[in-house]
């Protein structure tokens, strides 16, 4: 049998699938819409750091003998007033600020010791402020306890140069260079880039169009071998690489086109900016479903129906899914699950994919990637024929 | 005549235990209709599915059109047609799109296979459905486009694995007709499986037996009858409203009958052999007091046939007592009856 005739043979079963999926109107509907709820869904679930706190209900407890503590409160007050972090909750003692956080009433609290003002006038001690937090919320309690504490060191720094202002005029010195002798000014590689957002999105689109081909392509066969419709396929002279490849290739266009709608809401949405070559971001996606094309016909081969074949599906694709750093940076996670990461193609897929939207890297930058992309995909195809053509003579 | 099937020991062996298909040897001459008959399991379609080269025999050796079934499947495949049990049709697809792409997936030539879809469009009187969605249709207007969908490049052989399957009685007589006259006309050898067997008897020019994977006969339908009527057998119904297990008893026991079959509470077929069997069984009923609402003897079918060999009906799940301790003898199958 020719190319020409495999090649049109391929095309014909594409057709097949994209008419289908043209005419089921539902379907064409729902693979717009997935990419959509799924991006704006983890665009908000997972915001950045910053905006993620705010009119956070704190109970203040105030025990200074002195005036400074309500200072201290009011000049705290002040300064969130601009960013509306905190909502300000008066409480009467330390125990009843717990009381209050049990009660769900408040996520934290701030206690000013009764030495406050004694410590800040005489210079003999430091006045410990207590940072309380609710710790039924982790993630909560330790965005706060880490804001808040930044916030009153960065008033404890303010203080301490007021304190040496008097000594720095003296000698002719800047008062804050003498409390912060040296700080840390972080800047990412490319500037305008580092949100969450940005980190995501180009998970979220490599996940889109492996997912579609993962789950996708072994449901596909997998529902037409119960329907029985894939015998026509079987029972016609066409080779069976035309119609893995016709299957195949019509879960590639679907995914891309995902991936298209995917990409042109993260602009339009969410004004994300790709800043390398735009065919670098097509042949990388083309080159993540291709990865997975032999690993889902290897799966299908040995699904007996449509509901094992998802089942199988889902198993794989979630924990890859989270292992490979689609939301999570692999680096927070512990090093056996940074071993088990890299040995998943998905990982390679999404990093490659990630460098060059966000870092805007040429070909070259990502050889290892693609290398790896491309070895599984010709590897798994080389195991996935035979296993097709074994299933499907039982 | 030359045949177009060559069959020698066929044998399909399922997880190294079920043997599917066992040692199966026959010839199909070419412009036969040749029918396959036994219920379900028994392995007609394990055997056509072998012959389709969609499943790989455990031994045994098999040409279809003159090519191997495993070392020139592909070549089998271009001189056969399917219809599978299953339809094989697509759903959103329009009846001419669903032809155009197995026409394509046969590599018939544009300019051809445009014409030869609106020919056979014709010919199963859909023509005016061309362009509709085959979802939208009849279950015996998709059955008539998934029996010309595995004629559009006009193979030698059409493989029919229950083509009535599930169909009112018009449009299986529809098919019936449709397969008698590619058959008559165009000369197509047809091997045709099914279960029921009026449509086998009607169809069919040869019939081979299937039981538990092997041939348990194989002639015509009137030679295969004969087998019960030529040998002096004889075929009762008979109706006992006050029927009694005492009287059951009794006629089984009787010299001149070989097999009692329940058709229910009140009603028994008897085989039988010899000109005295029927009054043999009134004397017996009416000696233990039982009322005969009517006894006639009856044409054999093929059923009968097929159960007097195998001890099974191929029609229905009614097995003959003493055969299978399994089942019990009861008319009215899980699968029902057609006649």
């Amino acid at each position: 049998m020719g190319i020409k005739q495999e090649l049109s043979h391929t095309l014909w079963i594409t057709w097949k699938d994209l008419m289908e999926l043209w005419r089921s109107r539902m379907r064409l509907v729902m693979m717009i819409l997935m990419p959509l709820i799924m991006m704006t869904m983890m665009s908000f679930i997972f915001p950045s750091s910053q905006n993620v706190l705010s009119n956070i209900p704190i109970a203040v407890v105030n025990n200074d003998l002195g005036p400074q503590g309500a200072v201290f409160l009011s000049t705290l007050s002040n300064m969130d007033a601009a960013k509306g972090l905190i909502t300000f909750k008066s409480a009467l003692s330390l125990e009843d600020a717990r009381d209050m956080i049990l009660r769900g009433e408040a996520l934290g609290a701030i206690v000013i010791p009764e030495n406050f003002s004694g410590a800040l006038t005489t210079h003999l001690y430091t006045a410990n402020i207590t940072v309380l937090t609710d710790d039924s919320n982790p993630q909560i309690s330790q965005a706060l306890s880490q804001i808040l504490t930044q916030v009153i060191d960065g008033m404890s720094l303010m203080q301490a140069a007021v304190n040496v202002y008097p000594y720095a005029m003296q000698v002719h010195v800047n008062p804050i260079a003498i409390v912060v002798p040296y700080s840390a000014k972080a800047e990412g590689v490319v500037s305008g880039g580092g949100s969450y957002i940005e980190f995501m999105i180009p998970g979220l689109l490599m996940m889109n169009v492996i997912t579609s081909m993962m789950t996708g392509l072994p449901r596909a066969i997998a529902y037409e071998k119960d329907t029985g419709t894939l015998v026509g396929f079987l029972a016609s002279p066409i080779s069976r690489v035309s119609i893995i490849a016709g299957k195949a290739l019509g879960h590639i266009i679907r995914g891309l086109i995902q991936a298209g709608v995917s990409l042109a809401l993260a602009i339009v949405l969410f004004g994300i900016t790709i800043h390398g070559d735009i065919m670098l971001v097509v042949l990388v996606l083309f080159l993540g479903v291709y990865s997975f094309v032999g690993l889902g016909i290897t799966l299908t081969s040995v699904a007996e129906d449509e509901e094992t074949a998802a089942m199988i599906m889902m198993t794989l694709t979630m924990p890859m899914i989270f292992l490979s750093g689609v939301f999570f940076p692999i680096q927070m996670m512990p090093d056996f699950m940074q071993t088990i990461a890299h040995w998943l193609p998905f990982t390679y897929a999404i990093d490659a994919m990630r460098r060059i939207m966000i870092f805007g890297v040429a070909l070259s930058s990502v050889a290892t990637d693609i290398l790896v992309l491309v070895a599984f995909g010709t590897v798994m195809l080389i195991v996935a024929i035979p296993a097709f053509e074994k299933a499907m003579t039982r | 005549m030359q045949p177009i099937i060559q069959i020698e020991d066929l044998t399909k062996v399922f997880g190294g235990k079920v043997r599917a298909v066992d040692s199966v040897t026959f010839e199909v001459e070419k412009g036969e209709i040749f029918g396959l008959l036994g219920p379900n399991g028994a392995g007609k379609s394990t055997l056509i599915r072998m012959l389709c080269t969609l499943s790989r025999p455990t031994s045994g050796t098999a040409k279809v059109a003159g090519f191997d079934i495993v070392s020139q499947a592909n070549e089998v495949r271009k001189h056969i047609g399917l219809v599978a049990e299953k339809m094989i049709l697509y759903n959103h697809l329009t009846a001419y799109e669903n032809l155009m792409l197995f026409g394509k997936l046969h590599d018939i030539p544009e300019e051809t296979l445009g014409k030869r879809i609106d020919e056979l469009l014709e010919l199963v009187q859909m023509a005016r459905w061309r362009n509709s969605r085959v979802g939208d249709f009849s279950t015996g207007m998709k059955q008539r486009i998934n029996v010309i969908r595995g004629l559009l490049h006009m193979p030698e052989l059409l493989f029919l694995d229950e083509p009535t399957l599930g169909l009112d009685p018009q449009s299986s007589l529809e098919i019936r007709e449709l397969v008698r006259r590619l058959n008559e006309e165009q000369g197509i050898t047809v091997i045709l499986t099914t279960h029921y067997m009026d449509e086998a008897d009607a169809l069919s020019d040869r019939i081979a037996l299937i039981h538990h994977g092997k041939i348990a006969a194989l002639d015509t339908p009137a030679e295969l009858k004969k087998r019960i009527s030529g040998y002096d057998g004889v075929i009762l119904e008979l109706k006992v409203p006050n029927l009694t297990p005492d009287l059951v008893s009794g006629i089984k026991s009787l010299r001149s009958v070989t097999d009692v079959l329940a058709e229910d509470a009140t009603e028994l077929k008897i085989y039988g052999k010899g000109k005295d069997a029927i009054d043999d069984v009134i004397d017996e009923v009416r000696s233990k007091k039982g009322e005969i609402s009517y006894i006639r003897n009856i044409e054999p079918t093929l059923d009968d046939v097929y159960l007097q060999i195998t001890g099974r009906s191929a029609e229905t799940n009614v097995v003959r007592e003493g055969t299978d301790q399994k089942s019990r003898p009861h008319r009215r199958g899980f699968f029902g009856t057609r006649r």
